[in-house]
């Protein structure tokens, strides 16, 4: 399925053909609200969008997985508790630690579900100031090789959505201390902290850097018309968000960075 | 009908953003006396039937896999209540 560009010119990245044959999986729990838009960033990236559905035990032919943004179990219990324990996320968790590393991306509530799911160290509590948040905010990348960063720079700074109520990442002083050292602090806040996060942490990564989970929302800025420029103008593009779908599509086809 | 009582709470060295903010809002109630509030869970399972030593230990471990986070939080109580 290709992607008109709702308005604008068409879309920013001319897909390569051998990226088509990349299969994403976009998971969708009750509750879900983003997997729309992911799907539809995979596609826009060049790649192919598969649905996956909490209940289902098997994540079939899929080369990597998004866990979408929203509010899984209605954020009960604590934001992604419950969603963890999902039939389909015990096969993602074994897929992440086995030695094929599928490359998982947590967005927001999808990021609490990898803290939740021990995929990813820490947690998240609400935000300090104990308000929901919406805003366009720029991230610093602090680790191109990743798996969903390898078509970004490292030091270089995007604009992208950001819109949550429990986004203060949080873990002890000697988990951070290792998070840094190892160099698994993705992305930072840059300019204003929006939550409390501890060390201006956005997003991180697992050791091996195929997960990766982060509170603003890529999948909302990969669309000319539709991104953070085109709204504020503070700055960036309105596509910024793309490189992390790129990333995992050409990591997956074997291109070099 | 008797149940299970779990009682779970921020660590302490967490900062509680809830707990600040009613701590925050005691004082124009004119509620004085109280410096500090932290704000927990409580869960209450009930049990059909007697709670066993084996229930018991269910009823532990739900509360240290599921109810809780660890990262975040303590279980501090876990006890039988009859109806």
């Amino acid at each position: 399925m290709t992607e008109l560009p709702l308005i604008g010119e068409a879309v920013a990245v001319a897909a390569e053909p051998r990226l088509a044959g990349a299969r994403i999986g976009v998971v969708t729990f009750p509750g879900t609200l983003d997997d729309r838009d992911a799907a539809r960033a995979v596609r826009l990236a060049g790649g192919t969008a598969v649905e996956l559905w909490h209940g289902d035990t098997e994540i079939g032919d899929v080369d990597a997985v998004v866990i979408p943004g929203g509010f899984s179990y209605g954020d009960y219990l604590r934001a992604g508790a419950i969603a963890r324990f999902a039939p389909l996320m015990s096969k993602i968790i074994d897929a992440a630690n086995s030695d094929a590393k599928l490359p998982v991306l947590g967005i927001c509530n999808g990021f609490q579900i990898l803290t939740e799911s021990h995929l990813l160290p820490g947690s998240m509590i609400k935000n300090d100031h104990l308000k929901f948040l919406c805003r366009d905010q720029v991230l610093r990348v602090e680790n191109s090789n990743t798996a969903w960063t390898l078509d970004y720079e490292a030091g270089q700074e995007i604009t992208i959505p950001l819109k949550n109520q429990d986004g203060q990442y949080i873990a002890d002083e000697k988990t951070l201390d290792a998070l840094e050292a190892e160099e698994r602090v993705v992305f930072r806040y840059v300019g204003f902290n929006p939550n409390g996060s501890r060390r201006d942490i956005a997003g991180i990564s697992n050791a091996a850097g195929n997960v990766v989970g982060l509170m603003p929302h890529p999948e909302h800025a990969v669309e000319p018309g539709f991104g953070p420029e085109s709204l504020d103008g503070i700055g960036g593009s309105d596509t910024d968000g793309l490189g992390f779908f790129t990333s995992v599509l050409t990591k997956i086809v074997g291109g070099d960075k | 009908m008797p149940r299970i009582v779990v009682d779970v709470m921020p660590k302490p060295e967490i900062l509680d953003p809830q707990g600040k903010a009613i701590v925050g809002a005691l004082p124009r109630l004119g509620f004085t006396s109280f410096s500090s509030v932290r704000q927990g869970k409580r869960f209450e399972l009930t049990v059909d039937g007697e709670v066993t030593e084996e229930i018991l230990a269910q009823a532990r471990n739900a509360a240290e896999t599921l109810l809780s986070n660890p990262v975040i939080e303590d279980v501090v109580n876990v006890e039988v209540v009859e109806a």
